[in-house]
């Protein structure tokens, strides 16, 4: 029997005398038993952290729901532990505005960036164009928020300002009278986040940009049409919900920044709808900015505040993955 | 004009072909030498496009320099804006005469899209080089050796020891727990194939999306207010660890799915069984592949902040012990010395950055080596 070579000379491999086929599917020795336990229990760790995240947070929040209504809390737009009184309505639309500003920068810097890996690009720079937009996802957030804070804000400053002189038409672009500060403003964390969600939502249009049937590009360039003309006409359809997704994806990411955000803006507990001035409002902020000093109530309101953030960035990040995923679909059928 | 015309270039009609026109269309493309018709190239940069690329580039500083002194702009960011919209509108109205609407079109985008690549290169050249800077010339020998516990905000001198050694224990501990949960979790979702894949797979790309600040908040609710433990290093490296998950699952689900089919028949059809198949053929072929995921994932636990305020808290002495009382980490320290806003604390902050970043960048270095490495001996 040791004669025999390769797994058969292992005496714990079974050798069936009887020779009869094994079906893959079958489970036959106590390490494939083992094997699946293990693998399943470790897969049903995340669905337990998940399902944890929503018990335990609605739990410990409980305490500020004996001060304020879970309406009230939503919807009212003030945070005060002297008064005890804590709404994070504002700082929700506030959140909302930091990351639309982010996605508005980063969605058509990232688009052309797919773009410019999958169909411009030469072979060489391919590769190092990669690199770069793993890098940059790889940077933490922390790195960010001091760029942002010490190199980005002093000339972004200047920007803010032209825009607001001459787009003033703009409701949200405008300014008070006197001397406006435009420094740590919702702009500026706006930058920072577009800057930082710029590499998700490269990688993903980009995934799907590359599953186009290549016999569409090249029929389109065949025919004669300009590669602009290929990509508008044959690229950029067929990527449109991966690119919404993706850009949906990086939304979600936006909305939950916490550590860049809260270095650059100066915190205010409401929206502040003058996004180029001095001062804004967001939820992760207020949680790391607060948790310091806060304590009692306080603190299990930061917990709640962090189930609202919670529950809206799974609703994106849901509501972004259904939109990738229905990119194959469409193209299946045709 | 219709979706089909605009894609297709210069093609006559047949009727016009057929018809006396021809000999006009010919003179309209008199460019196009029609015995010696050669392909259409991209990326052909000749004396033409030089020129036309520099006179647009001229025409639009002219503009932008002119409205600068007539209009008082102060800064050079808006006139390098204006300058840059104004060589493509030129750029666009110069080509449209010569070669046309689509042509232009094409050009114009061509420069656009290289541009956004040129300015992607610019931005992390810039933020590298800013954090980089600032920071070497602010190491010292000290900031290794020394914590903060002594040297008091306004001094010179202390170190980041006590920061530097959370950073190992908390982050050491967190790949420790999450790495094998993390690859036999895509060994389920790639391997075993079972019933709650899906389910799986959707909560892990919901995971991945989950703001770092609330992973925090989770250990502080079940492990410091429902628990009643204290504040500590081993918080934190369970926060890390839900953050940790996803991203090094993701990893090495997309991994696993490279390893050929046929080496997993031929295990099989050899009557090796599913878990020697696994064990003895699938992960040693991914090797590679999941050490970068690994690494990776390292890289962003190690600069994740958030978490850490609510979990590790932060001290200025060192804590050797992860398991009890507040303990320091990297990024959460470089955070509390920007706060609060002293200068010599500040100095300390770019020190502690630019560590930072030499960490991420070393992990990446790492990562792509081994990653290419792995991909030849597998050739």
């Amino acid at each position: 029997m040791s004669a025999l070579p390769g797994p058969l000379a292992d005496p714990s491999v079974n050798v069936n005398l009887l020779d009869e086929p094994r079906r893959p599917d079958e489970l036959r020795s106590l390490g494939d038993r083992i094997y699946t336990g293990t693998a399943t229990a470790s897969a049903t760790v995340s669905l337990v952290i998940v399902g944890m995240t929503f018990i335990f947070l609605l739990w410990q929040s409980k305490g500020v729901f004996k001060i304020v209504s879970p309406w009230e809390f939503l919807t009212k737009s003030s945070w005060n532990a002297g008064n005890q009184s804590f709404g994070v309505g504002g700082l929700i639309i506030g959140t909302f505005l930091i990351a639309i500003i982010g996605l508005a920068v980063a969605a058509p810097v990232a688009i052309g960036m797919a773009l410019f890996i999958n169909e411009y690009a030469p072979r060489r720079l391919r590769a190092v164009l990669t690199s770069v937009v793993d890098l940059l996802a790889a940077i933490p957030s922390l790195i960010f928020g001091f760029w942002g804070f010490f190199a980005l804000m002093p000339r972004a400053a200047p920007i803010a300002r032209f825009i607001s002189e001459h787009f003033s038409a703009i409701p949200l672009f405008r300014v008070a009278e006197g001397t406006p500060d435009f420094k740590q403003s919702g702009f500026v964390a706006g930058l920072v986040v577009g800057i930082m969600i710029i590499p998700i939502i490269t990688s993903v249009s980009r995934d799907v940009m590359s599953q186009v049937p290549r016999e569409l590009c090249e029929g389109a360039l065949a025919l004669g049409g300009t590669r602009w003309g290929m990509i508008r006409e044959v690229v950029l359809p067929f990527g449109r919900s991966g690119i919404v997704g993706a850009s949906l994806l990086g939304l979600g990411r936006a909305l939950g920044e916490t550590i860049a955000v809260a270095l650059i803006i100066s915190f205010e507990d409401q929206a502040n709808w003058h996004v180029l001035e001095k001062g804004a409002g967001a939820v992760a902020a207020l949680i790391v900015t607060r948790f310091g000093e806060a304590s009692g109530a306080e603190r299990s309101g930061l917990i709640a505040a962090g189930l609202a953030l919670f529950a809206v960035t799974f609703a994106v990040n849901y509501v972004s993955r259904r939109v990738v995923a229905r990119t194959a679909k469409d193209w299946a059928v045709r | 004009m219709s979706s089909y015309d605009d894609a297709v270039v210069g093609v006559p009609d047949l009727e016009v072909l057929a018809s006396e026109q021809y000999d006009e269309f010919v003179a309209s493309h008199a460019d196009v030498d029609p015995d010696n018709d050669q392909p259409r190239r991209f990326q052909k940069i000749t004396a033409a496009t030089a020129l036309e690329g520099s006179l647009s580039i001229a025409g639009g500083l002219a503009i932008a320099l002119l409205m600068r002194t007539l209009l008082h702009w102060q800064g050079l960011m808006s006139t390098f804006v204006f300058a840059y919209v104004a060589t493509l509108v030129l750029g666009t109205v110069l080509l449209r005469s010569v070669y046309g609407m689509l042509a232009a079109r094409d050009r114009v985008m061509t420069s656009l899209i290289w541009s956004v690549g040129l300015l992607a290169c610019c931005l992390l050249a810039w933020l590298l080089g800013f954090v980089l800077l600032k920071g070497v010339s602010k190491l010292s020998w000290t900031f290794f050796v020394d914590d903060l516990g002594k040297t008091s905000a306004l001094n010179k001198g202390g170190g980041m020891r006590h920061a530097i050694i959370g950073t190992v224990q908390q982050v050491g501990i967190a790949t420790i727990a999450s790495v094998p949960i993390a690859v036999m979790t895509a060994v389920y979702l790639n391997e075993v194939q079972g019933r709650i894949a899906p389910l799986v797979r959707f909560i892990i790309d919901a995971m991945s999306g989950l703001p770092s600040v609330v992973a925090g908040l989770l250990v502080y609710a079940i492990w410091i207010l429902s628990l009643g433990n204290g504040f500590s290093g081993f918080a934190c490296s369970m926060a890390l660890v839900i953050l940790m998950l996803p991203t090094v699952t993701r990893t090495a689900e997309e991994i696993l799915r490279t390893v050929p089919g046929h080496l997993r028949e031929a295990s099989l059809a050899l009557g090796a069984t599913r878990w020697r198949t696994v064990s003895r053929v699938v992960l040693p072929t991914a090797r590679s592949g999941l050490l970068t995921a690994v690494i990776l994932g390292i890289a962003r636990a190690a600069g994740e902040t958030a978490p850490a305020a609510l979990t590790a808290f932060g001290s200025s002495t060192t804590n050797v012990n992860p398991f009890t009382e507040p303990q320091a980490n990297l990024p959460l320290t470089v955070y509390q010395l920007i706060r609060s806003g002293n200068k010599q604390q500040l100095e300390r902050a770019y020190a502690g950055a630019c560590v930072l970043i030499l960490l991420v960048l070393v992990a990446f270095t790492l990562a792509r080596i081994i990653s290419i490495r792995g991909e030849k001996t597998r050739r």
